[in-house]
């Protein structure tokens, strides 16, 4: 059973090539069936491929399958194999599930797209690539698949290409990833040198028998590699203008799937990460915490209901990446699968409202759609309260895994732990805003907005959550508020509204993967043999993951109760809860942005001017110069060509005696 | 080995002169058609045509016919040419040049079909064939004297194409391009000769350019190595500007943006191997120990180029240009791989320039498409052209996407190879250079942004799409950017034995040089392909487990 491998990634290739070649003759919506189609066939031959490597004794379910060689040079030399084992098949049931379910979501998202086939094309070749990514039985193949998501996740956001904000998203994605694909490459360069080879069973095999110093850069490198893929400090700036794409591929891309490939690079290598200095861990770590509060107080303030998600999406990774850094790889798994599928459902239903409210994506324009959208609304509720840390959600067993672990840790584990806990406030917190912002509160869709107003009109409160906002009768409103009283929000198609109950579903049931009672550790008990004993050791007391998990739980509740008195109780003006540091996200895209369009740029110039006026000026110089001499010489001789080849033959001939007298003497 | 062997059958010998029949039918043609009278313009193009795909066919035939598994010299040719001066026809094809023939007879075809020359198709056509002739000239002489003829022939034609053919300020272009390119190569000359005549007086026998025989003797070694590496110099400085190698690269923009399509093809295709194979073909071989004391100098030159071509390249705003500094840096890569002088980067920089003739040409055909529709090639006049013409957009972002170095794309291969390959030889070198792969996507992105994202606005609105025939002319590089990067495996088959050979060579004729490799801690050893740890394929399926602690 498990040599059907290969057919997991097979299905979406061949998608691919079918699209590739008639899907325009195919169009809407054939096209979208036949690609969800072939994610259902990845999905089916993933389930059985998984059925026959459970039915192997555990110290058989790795399985290494070569299609053919791929770069044979020296002693340098690897295949397009796939590395079949608890980790990749893990990856592979989420990878496939989610993207089936949002495939199915698309069909009902992209009616009437001018490029509704083009979409699904991308869409498949991404899965493709995913696949290939986790699936590789080497760094190479991996890296195939990672450059592989990344075009896609470029092709996806520029999607509306005409418009140069999402051209200008799109390219910024794909350069932001490259600086980490520069620290991928250079690993894998010192691991080829080191190890002599990049095949992850050879690696991972002999990794015990690197230098600590060797494995501390390699792992620096990878941190790199999936900063850049997985939107941590200081490269995530790439993922928040992301949001441009197609919200579907926001929910597979930039939310389930390929943001992950990062956490499951760091997983993949564990025993590099062990063999490594504990700095070298910690740091991973560290730029996780860091990353979780930087990026959790910034959604704080956003009023694109994207936006919110994105910078939630950067939190929870930084979850993940602290769980990694101290060993706690089953945590960092485990909450990367409940992760994807209560953001995915987000995801999709930020979708659904957004294709509801006719493309409006401010929260401010919202309020009150629970009613006109009910599915939506209780699947998204659902979505809240898992990643809010609500038991018996799945969010809350997986991030208190995260927090278990840090706990545990000793020493800078426990302030670990505390920004941890922070975190989690936060994100109940600006998870709560959003829910109330978007499904309660006042309708404020017909709201005059500030734009709106003549410049010498009174100034209005905006938003205004509670009462209608107050304006003179004879301030003159333009025809646009007229318009949008006319709009009526609605619900969303059923290939759309279905989406959103299966995966309500798994965020509901996702946790029952690895619950902290004995014997309920099947995530843990199935990964080990990935994990080649290198996943930290627990040691608190079941009194002691009791009362962690109760401190968690009142946070969330805080987090909540505090946001629902803002936004719903009128106990506290938003407006001090939303300072414009947090909304301008402490100004780091800002800067980075100015740097490249001022000084970065004008260093770009300056070498582009020296090019022109001092290399190319010498060149140009010495002609002009020889000519001058040569005609003022010869001037019978004023052929240019001529003149310069006599100059050069006498040249030559002057060499050629120096050389012979030099050689014979 | 199945698939190679299917595909490429070994033939052993071959009865039919296949090497000299590739430098003779284009030169032929290049004479049948200044015979032909004016009066029959239509025949001009066909013939041109018809030639250079019959050059292309045998080509082909070579590469099925060339025998894998050896690394000397195949299908040698010798006739005594000038015997007192010990000078003869001497030609023969192995691992390292067999490729860029192939390239040579691929590309030839497509840029004579790219366009129709503005006037005089005549000479147009005739110029093109005999640079067709030299360029298949310089990858199989054997002979130094033959090499340096058809090194500094392959001048004059190009000097004609871009001065009659060419755009703008053609005649400054390619009277720069001729003098910079001829003035590099003068020393060249007194390098071949020295080398000669010190060669015959040190082992008492006859005069000889072969370049065998030069090689293996090593006569210069003998006396000082100071000589050898002045001699090499000579040569270097030639190979360098025809690179070209910063800082002697500003003929480069200004002949690749005022030379017609067919010559930007043929220039970024196949003329710039000219100097990097001379480095691996002569530089290495007849000057080890030289090369070796060099190489530092190189490595280092290359990644300056690799950096400075790609940052010049993102300010350019004319189309052409910017593929013209994009070259820059991608010959930094090849540079770079050769003097990592190992197997890893030897191979690498091999498979670039394959490479990147294969996706530079594509990219200066397209530019050559939009330029016919748009009549500009300035960045700011393009614009959402992903609009009007979808299809030429995505066969525009395959092409970017190979030379930006996308895996499963031909580019990937050899820049990986490179890199990897000089990162076990001079580790920070490489790591500097890998920054050239996030300025690729830069200045590659950025322009594909300008010319094809963003609303269509007037003439871009309305500019047609790749039209069919065009589209024919794009499929074989295309084809070949797919294939080479998902299928290398009988390409680096076929050069690797001679690329291990010149490593022995270098090897054997230096003291203290040993290839630079790497350290093998796994037990099952890297070359693994039979290893019984994992699978065969698909079918047999039956895999082993790796019991992996």
């Amino acid at each position: 059973m498990v040599e059907a491998v290969w057919l997991i990634p097979a299905f979406p290739l061949a998608g691919f090539l079918t699209l590739l070649l008639f899907g325009r003759r195919l169009g809407e919506p054939v096209a979208g069936w036949l690609a969800t189609l072939a994610m259902v066939g990845s999905l089916l031959a993933t389930i059985f491929v998984y059925l026959g490597l459970i039915d192997r004794p555990e110290d058989a379910r790795m399985f290494d399958q070569v299609l053919f060689e791929w770069v044979p040079v020296g002693n340098f030399s690897v295949d397009v194999g796939f590395l079949l084992d608890p980790l990749s098949i893990t990856m592979c049931l989420f990878i496939t599930g989610v993207s089936a379910v949002i495939h199915l979501y698309s069909v009902g998202y992209m009616q009437g797209d001018a490029n509704f086939s083009k979409f699904f094309l991308y869409l498949n070749l991404f899965a493709f690539s995913m696949l290939m990514l986790v699936l590789g039985d080497n760094m190479l193949l991996t890296f195939l698949g990672w450059e592989g998501v990344g075009a896609c996740s470029y092709f996806l956001i520029a999607f509306w290409f005409d418009d140069e904000t999402n051209a200008t998203a799109g390219k910024k994605a794909f350069v932001t990833n490259r600086v980490g694909d520069w620290g991928f490459m250079v690993a894998m360069f010192f691991t080829f040198t080191a190890v002599g080879s990049i095949q992850y069973i050879d690696v991972l095999g002999s990794a015990g028998g690197l230098s600590e110093s060797t494995a501390s850069a390699i792992t620096l490198l990878l941190l790199i590699a999936a900063a850049g893929k997985s939107a941590q400090i200081p490269l995530y700036l790439w993922l928040p203008d992301a949001m441009a794409g197609p919200t579907p591929v926001s929910a597979l891309i930039h939310a389930a799937t390929m943001v992950t490939s990062g956490v499951y690079l760091l997983i993949r290598m564990n025993p590099v990460l062990e063999a490594s200095a504990e700095w070298a861990t910690t740091t991973i770590a560290w730029v996780g915490a860091i990353t979780a509060l930087f990026a959790a107080s910034i959604a704080v303030a956003q009023n694109d209901i994207k936006k919110v998600l994105a910078y939630s999406t950067i939190s929870q990774l930084g979850y993940m990446f602290l769980a990694i850094g101290l060993g706690g790889y089953v945590a960092a798994v485990f909450h990367m699968v409940t992760h994807a599928c209560f953001k995915a459902l987000l995801f999709l239903g930020s979708g659904s409202v957004i294709h509801g409210m006719d493309g409006d994506q401010d929260m401010r324009h919202y309020g009150r759609l629970a009613k006109v959208m009910p599915i939506t609304a209780i699947t998204f509720i659902i979505g809240w309260l898992a990643i809010s840390g609500v038991p018996p959600f799945s969010g809350f067993w997986s991030k208190d895994e995260v927090l278990l672990v840090a706990f545990d840790e000793g020493g800078w584990g426990k302030a670990l732990w505390v920004i941890g806990i922070l975190v989690a406030l936060l994100t109940a917190f600006y998870m709560t805003r959003q829910v109330v912002l978007t499904f309660f509160g006042r309708y404020r869709y017909n709201d005059p907005r500030p734009d709106e107003l003549p410049e010498n009109a009174a100034p209005i409160e905006y938003p205004a959550l509670y009462e209608p906002p107050a304006v003179a009768d004879d301030v003159e409103l333009p025809a646009s508020v007229e318009q949008r009283a006319k709009h009526h929000p609605h619900e969303s198609p059923w290939t759309m509204t279905a989406s959103l109950v299966l995966l309500a579903g798994l965020a509901v049931f996702a946790g029952l993967l690895n619950l902290p009672f004995g014997g309920w550790h099947n995530l843990e008990k199935f990964l080990e043999p990935s994990l080649a004993g290198n996943e930290a050791h627990i040691d608190a007391s079941g009194g002691l993951k009791v009362g962690l998990g109760a401190i968690a739980v009142i946070v969330a509740v805080v987090g909540v109760a505090v946001a629902l008195g803002a936004y719903l109780r009128n106990k506290r003006s938003p407006k001090t809860l939303e300072p414009e540091v947090l909304a301008e996200g402490w100004y780091y895209d800002q800067t980075v942005s100015n740097f490249m369009g001022g000084p970065g740029r004008k260093a770009f110039e300056a070498v582009a001017w020296f090019d022109r006026t001092i290399i190319d000026g010498a060149v140009v110089g010495t002609g002009r110069a020889v000519q001058a001499a040569s005609t003022g010489l010869q001037r019978v001789q004023n052929g240019f060509v001529r003149s310069y080849a006599a100059l050069l033959a006498s040249g030559g001939l002057l060499l050629l005696a120096y050389f012979l007298l030099r050689a014979t003497l | 080995m199945g698939f190679a062997s299917t595909v490429f059958a070994s033939g052993g010998t071959v009865d039919f002169p296949l090497l000299s029949a590739l430098i003779a039918i284009p030169a032929a043609g290049a004479v049948l058609l200044t015979l032909l009278p004016r009066s029959r313009p239509e025949l001009f193009r066909q013939i041109a045509v018809l030639l250079s795909v019959a050059t292309g066919a045998i080509s082909i035939w070579l590469l099925a016919a060339f025998d894998s598994g050896v690394d000397g010299f195949q299908f040698r040719t010798e006739h005594s040419w000038v015997s007192d001066l010990g000078i003869s026809w001497l030609l023969g094809v192995d691992g390292i040049s067999l490729f860029l023939i192939v390239l040579t007879g691929i590309l030839f075809p497509i840029a004579i079909m790219a366009e129709e020359p503005d006037r005089d198709p005549k000479q147009y056509y005739a110029w093109l064939l005999l640079l067709e002739a030299g360029c298949m000239g310089v990858f199989m002489a054997l002979d130094l004297v033959m090499f340096f003829i058809f090194f500094e022939i392959v001048l004059v034609p190009m000097y004609f194409l871009i001065g009659r053919w060419g755009h703008g300020n053609r005649v400054f272009a390619a009277t720069k391009f001729f003098l910079y390119t001829m003035a590099g190569s003068a020393l060249m000359l007194v390098g071949i000769v020295t080398l000669a005549v010190l060669d015959a007086s040190r082992g008492g026998h006859a005069l000889t350019f072969s370049l065998e025989i030069l090689g293996d003797s090593q006569a210069l070694a003998e006396s000082s190595s100071w000589t050898a590496r002045f001699v090499f110099l000579s040569f270097a400085l030639a190979f360098a500007v025809k690179v070209p190698i910063f800082p002697l690269h500003t003929w480069l923009p200004d002949a690749h943006t005022e030379a017609p399509t067919a010559g930007s093809v043929i220039l970024a295709g196949v003329m710039l191997k000219l100097g990097t194979y001379g480095f691996l073909r002569f530089g290495l071989f007849l000057f080890p120990e030289a090369s070796v004391y060099f190489a530092p100098l190189f490595v280092a030159l290359g990644v300056i180029g690799i950096l400075y071509g790609a940052v010049v390249a993102t300010m350019q705003r004319d189309l052409k240009r910017l593929v013209a500094y994009s070259s820059v840096a991608h010959l930094g890569f090849i540079v770079l791989g050769t003097f990592s002088l190992n197997s890893e980067g030897i191979t690498g920089g091999l498979l670039q320039m394959v490479n990147h003739g294969v996706s530079t040409g594509a990219l200066f055909l397209l530019v050559g498409m939009i330029y016919q529709r748009r009549h500009t090639r300035m960045i700011d006049e393009l614009g959402g052209l992903q609009k009007s013409a979808p299809i030429m957009a995505g066969v525009f972002m395959l092409v970017m996407l190979s030379s930006i170095g996308l895996p499963g794309l031909n580019g990937f291969v050899g820049e990986y190879l490179t890199l990897l390959g000089a990162f076990m030889a001079h580790r920070w070198w490489a790591v500097i250079a890998t920054v050239g792969v996030i300025l690729a996507a830069v200045y590659l992105l950025w322009a594909y942004q300008r010319v094809f994202h963003g609303p269509a606005e007037g003439e871009n609105a309305d500019m047609p799409d790749l039209r069919f025939s065009e589209g024919l002319l794009l499929l074989p590089l295309l084809g070949l950017i797919l294939f080479m990067g998902i299928y290398p495996k009988p390409v680096i088959e076929r050069m690797e034995p001679s690329i291990d050979a010149l490593i022995d060579h270098i090897e054997e004729y230096v003291e203290d040089f040993t290839e630079p490799t790497n350290d093998v801690l796994v037990a099952t050893g890297a070359g693994h392909g039979e290893d019984t740890e994992h699978s065969g394929d698909t079918d047999d399926g039956e895999g082993s487990e790796g019991a992996d602690e």
